[in-house]
């Protein structure tokens, strides 16, 4: 059963807080209730600290107490993916290499979010360092949709999404390198954003492919994603790829519908492989638009035929040196029996790494190794270029591009494990916002006849968040979608 | 049969930052505390991100443009892959492709040398090019053998390093220890190193084989081998004459040359007790680095007036300065080469002085024996000596203005540092004339003075005129002695000239 | 792209990853796929496409060289899984 606090939507909790009517302890200590309840189910946490989550909850209430003014989200509880490192606490990106790996330092996002008094209720689930599109390939074992435990809720940010989806936390933050939070929120029903690179610091997200890895925002509604966005988003010296651009208060403006949108639908996306059902709904939100007067407009996107096998030669070649690192030297998983330096490398790796992070870290090797650098990352950096030009020639002509998240609703565990290729594919419209660099979020856009969530993906031209968060707000005032709670939460 | 030497060098030089490339890390050289100098970035922890440290940059491009180079417009951070333990991210962030700089050279100035009969020369060694990247940590070694561990201190890890890699240019061990010579005199002149090689921070290694001529004219080349991480300029210089001896034996005896079936390029050590070489790898097994760019790190941009202005906040290189040196203070070449290579310190010192004095020749005359004397005795830097420019600059200028003889000047300097010896105080130009009014020092040229000393020391004297006159030419100098005692300031040749004239008309 | 079983435990070796036999397979099996799928590339005109390694042009990013405080030594050990309380412990490297 759901308490009746953690069923409340994330702006009612917030004016509970600021008139005092509720404590953040309560609410932080409602929320853990609700993991206690739901999550041997689901497998969405890895990690709670309910001593540190309550002080920190106690604190923002002594501070409320003696009258100190506080940000809008003071005193809620956030869930964060295994990929942040937060000091004192275990990081271990749901490896059994970074087993007992607690790091020495905060994230930006994390100093952010402690410096706008969020609670910070646990550490989520994940596929490994990120790499997955299901959430199964988790040393922890997989995570679990809420919507049907039999069914996969999308990955890499598992836990963020079914954390949020199952109201086990009014907010989370995933990372997204292929559409990492997208996918599992369009899987869970619920928002999840993408910002544009560049706008959150990477600083203390454990790498998978540097140049896609983009941390953001879970919510159930389009104000919830903005206001979390608002608190993680800026410039940060400390990572050499932040922008330095102001940060608007996406919340204040999430409510202003905007006048003559041109909502660009790209033929690529409604193609051979997505599901009927999906692309019903889909086409269905683009109606809803239409009503709301927008102008809908066919655009072309030529290269993103070609965005996964890009996105698989860039992110693996990243990857294969950002866990470089793993060696067993400095931290991390060290093996118990070797007779060199050179074996002790070896096995520590094979047996701290899981399948799909060795399958990748091969395929990156190989991409960039001697004779085929050329062939297969050179060239797909360049196909890269050209994949994020057809955006620039789309965003001439329309400021959103809309489409489904995914080809199908939430797939069943262990239907794809043993095909890496089909699991690949279940990227295949998310990808190419992260190869060009572009913010894009899902929002939810209906059911399937089984009862699966469908998502909307909505992209802008880099650094529009703010018209994405305004459109999707447009969307949501009008649908129900998002108010809908999953089975198992009931 | 006869050949040539053919060497290229590729050195790494730590440069003068307070902190690391990529971190707020100290720099300090701290071998007695390890892993106090650490942070998420340079330990490589997950997560943790570089960002450039902006100071160290334009030291890099100083010493580029010190070594002539072009300095590239674009230049861009790549990673090089490799595992070891001594290098936490399991990559070195340096350059590949696009190095920040390329294409310079030095000229390396080989005295003559009287031994062997050669005259003097200069060799222009071309630069290939200069890039920046990161020092790894450090690796303690189980020296025991017993197969205990081998221990890793990542204080060093992240130290700026620009790696220079010279052209095949250099015919000679000798030529090779000149280069690094002039290479660390330039760089400790700019200012970009301290160049200091017990601390590690200009590390050299040597890649060296034979060009053998042939009867018909024609030469074949032995197999390279790189000799690495060669901390001294001695080490390096017999490090490469055994290179030279044992490459040439082996050929004699084998034949085989660069790219035959066993002629595989190689990589030695040098083990300075045996003043051997020894293997390190046999076959240079093409090391497949993975190089590509690092996504964390962006592009640095070099426009031309920015080139320009970082140059103009650049000292005056050696080389140039020797030529001024030459022509604006009248200097021979070895003068000028022996001021200018005690460093960029002595060299201001000198021009100091010349400043105050205006004779450059007797300024490099009194810098190259006394004052480089003196400072050797005390073991202090030219900063640290007492005799400030300005002060020895006066005292020369008495010489100048024969106010003082060169043997007074002496003993005005030499109780200058007496002094300051006792009480380690600077002393001021007022003491100069001090001194000489004290010890009567000052030239008399009141020549009634000397002639009635001269007098009365003849007078009581028969002895040693009759001596003199005996064909005793030493017997003058007692007479020199009572007359010099007896006017202070008198001119020791005027007092000697005027005794013989006036013995000789006794 | 035809893998051979040595080209993967060539791979494999510079990765420094250890594989059984049972992974060397399967590995064959799923990276031959892999750049069967990428290959497609091969169809798109590249010529002249000066490759894109940042989704962000930015450029001349750069540190003061002020000095931050470094991480105790004790929390910079911490991780580590063998340490001697001073220095990072690995097994004797041999000079080959
Ligand atoms: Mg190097
Ligand atoms: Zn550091």
């Amino acid at each position: 059963m759901l308490s009746p606090i953690a069923s409340l939507p994330l702006s009612t909790l917030i004016e509970k807080l600021r008139s005092a009517e509720l404590r953040s302890v309560d609410l932080t200590t409602a929320f853990m209730d609700s993991i206690a309840d739901h999550d041997a189910k689901l497998g969405a946490f890895v990690h709670l600290d309910r001593d540190v989550a309550l002080q920190q909850a106690a604190e923002v209430d002594a501070k409320r107490d003696a009258g100190e003014s506080q940000g809008p989200l003071a005193g809620i509880p956030v869930a964060v993916k295994d990929v942040l490192c937060m000091k004192s606490q275990p990081a271990t990106c749901a490896s059994r290499m970074l087993k007992g790996f607690v790091p020495p330092y905060d994230a930006t996002v994390i100093a952010k979010l402690k410096q706008a008094g969020v609670v910070v209720i646990g550490r989520t689930n994940m596929d490994e360092f990120a790499m997955g599109s299901s959430g199964e390939n988790s040393a922890f074992g997989p995570t679990r949709n809420p919507w049907d435990t039999e069914r996969i809720p999308g990955g890499s940010s598992s836990g963020s999404a079914v954390a949020v989806a199952a109201r086990m936390a009014p907010l989370s933050l995933g990372s997204d390198t292929g559409g990492s939070i997208r996918q599992p929120a369009g899987l869970c029903g619920i928002v999840g954003m993408k910002p544009t690179y560049g706008r959150v610091s990477r600083y203390g997200l454990i790498a998978y492919a540097s140049s896609l890895d983009q941390i953001g925002p879970f919510a159930t509604d389009v104000t919830g994603a903005a206001l979390l966005l608002e608190a993680i988003a800026g410039h940060d010296p400390r990572d050499s790829t932040s922008v330095n651009k102001p940060v608007p208060a996406y919340s204040q403006s999430v409510d202003q519908p905007l006048a003559g949108l041109k909502i660009g639908v790209p033929v690529e996306h409604f193609a051979e492989g997505l599901a009927p059902d999906v692309e019903k709904a889909v086409r269905a939100a683009l109606e809803v638009y239409k009503s709301l007067g927008a102008e809908l407009k066919e655009v072309h996107l030529p290269h993103s035929k070609y965005a996964v096998a890009t996105y698989y030669l860039i992110a693996t070649s990243e990857a294969s040196s950002n866990l470089a690192r793993y060696d067993g030297v400095h931290y991390g998983h060290r093996a118990e029996k070797f007779d060199s330096l050179g074996e002790m490398y070896e096995a520590s790796r094979g047996e701290g790494f899981g399948d799909e992070v060795k399958r990748r870290i091969m395929l990156g090797v190989f991409a960039l190794s001697a004779g085929y650098a050329d062939k297969y990352y050179t060239k797909a950096l360049q196909v890269r270029r050209l994949i994020r030009s057809d955006f620039d020639a789309a965003f001439g002509e329309v400021n959103v591009i809309a489409g489904p998240v995914t080809p199908t609703a939430a797939f069943k565990l262990g239907e794809k494990t043993s095909d890496p290729l089909s699991m690949y594919l279940s990227d295949i419209y998310t990808i190419s916002a992260n190869l060009a660099g572009l913010p894009g979020m899902s929002i939810p856009c209906g059911f399937t006849a089984e009862g699966l969530p469908i998502g909307l993906q909505l992209q802008a031209a880099p650094f529009e968040e703010e018209r994405l968060f305004r459109a999707a707000r447009m969307y949501e005032r009008e649908t129900d979608w998002h108010t809908r709670l999953p089975p198992l939460a009931h | 049969m006869s050949y040539d030497v053919i060497i290229g060098l590729e050195v790494h030089v730590q440069l003068q930052t307070q902190t690391k490339i990529f971190c707020g890390c100290s720099t300090m050289f701290n071998p007695d505390h390890p892993n106090v100098q650490t942070c998420p970035v340079c330990l490589g922890l997950p997560g943790a991100l570089p960002v450039l440290n902006g100071h160290g940059f334009r030291l890099a491009v100083k010493t580029a443009l010190g070594l002539n180079c072009q300095i590239a417009p674009y230049t861009k951070w790549d990673r090089k892959q490799y595992f070891y333990p001594d290098l936490p991210k399991g990559y070195q962030i340096s350059q590949f492709d696009l190095p920040f700089s390329h294409d310079g050279h030095v000229d390396v100035e080989i005295a003559a040398d009287a031994k062997s009969g050669k005259a003097a020369s200069s060799r222009r060694v071309r630069i290939l090019r200069a890039h920046m990247e990161e020092d790894a940590g450090k690796n303690m070694h189980d020296e025991s053998g017993s197969g205990r561990d081998s221990k890793v201190d990542l204080n060093r890890a992240g130290t700026p390093l620009v790696e220079i890699v010279t052209q095949p240019d250099l015919r000679s061990s000798d030529e090779a220890r000149r280069f690094l010579e002039e290479l660390k005199l330039l760089l400790t002149y700019l200012e970009v190193s301290d160049c200091n090689m017990q601390e590690g921070s200009l590390r050299c290694d040597a890649n060296v084989n034979l060009h053998v001529h042939q009867p018909d004219g024609s030469k074949v080349a032995t197999p390279i081998v790189e000799v690495k991480n060669l901390n001294s300029f001695r080490f390096t210089e017999q490090a490469i004459e055994h290179e030279i001896a044992r490459q040439w034996k082996w050929f004699q005896e084998t034949g085989i040359k660069l790219g035959d079936k066993g002629g595989y390029k190689s990589t030695r050590g040098y083990n300075p007790d045996r003043g051997e070489t020894y293997i390190l790898r046999e076959k240079e097994e093409a090391a497949d680095y993975r190089y590509f760019p690092d996504p964390d790190l962006v592009p640095v941009l070099m426009s031309e007036s920015q080139v320009a202005e970082i140059r103009s906040e650049m000292p005056e290189a050696p080389a140039p300065r020797r030529t001024r040196f030459e022509s604006e203070y009248q200097l021979t070449g070895y003068d000028a080469a022996v001021i200018i290579d005690q460093g960029r310190e002595f060299a201001d010192y000198f021009e100091g002085v010349v400043k105050t004095c205006k004779d450059g020749k007797q300024a490099a005359n009194w810098l190259t024996q006394d004052v480089l004397r003196e400072t050797k005795q005390r073991e202090q830097s030219i900063t640290e000596f007492a005799v400030r420019p300005e002060v020895l600059g006066a005292l020369l200028d008495r010489i100048n203005q024969k106010q003082i003889t060169i043997k007074s000047a002496r003993d005005v300097f030499g109780e200058l540092l007496t002094e300051s010896d006792q009480d380690s105080a600077v002393p001021a130009i007022g003491r100069i004339d001090e001194i000489i009014a004290a010890k009567g020092l000052a030239i008399v040229e009141d020549t009634g003075a000397i002639d009635s000393a001269i007098a009365a020391v003849l007078g009581r004297n028969a002895k040693a005129i009759a001596d003199f006159k005996g064909g005793n030419e030493k017997a003058i100098g007692a007479l020199i002695g009572q007359v010099m005692k007896a006017v202070k300031g008198a001119d020791p040749q005027t007092v000697k000239e005027k005794i013989i004239t006036a013995m000789s008309q006794s | 792209m035809q893998l051979s079983h040595e080209h993967v435990r060539k791979v494999a070796s510079l990765a420094r990853l250890k594989v059984t036999d049972a992974e060397v397979e399967s590995l064959l099996g799923d990276l031959t796929a892999i750049l069967d799928y990428v290959g497609v590339l091969n169809d798109v005109d590249t010529t002249g496409v000066q490759p894109m390694v940042h989704a962000v042009e930015l450029h001349d990013v750069l540190r003061q060289d002020t000095v931050v405080a470094s991480l105790p030594r004790p929390e910079a050990l911490d991780n580590a899984p063998r340490s001697d309380g001073e220095y990072f412990l690995v097994p004797t490297i041999i000079e080959s």
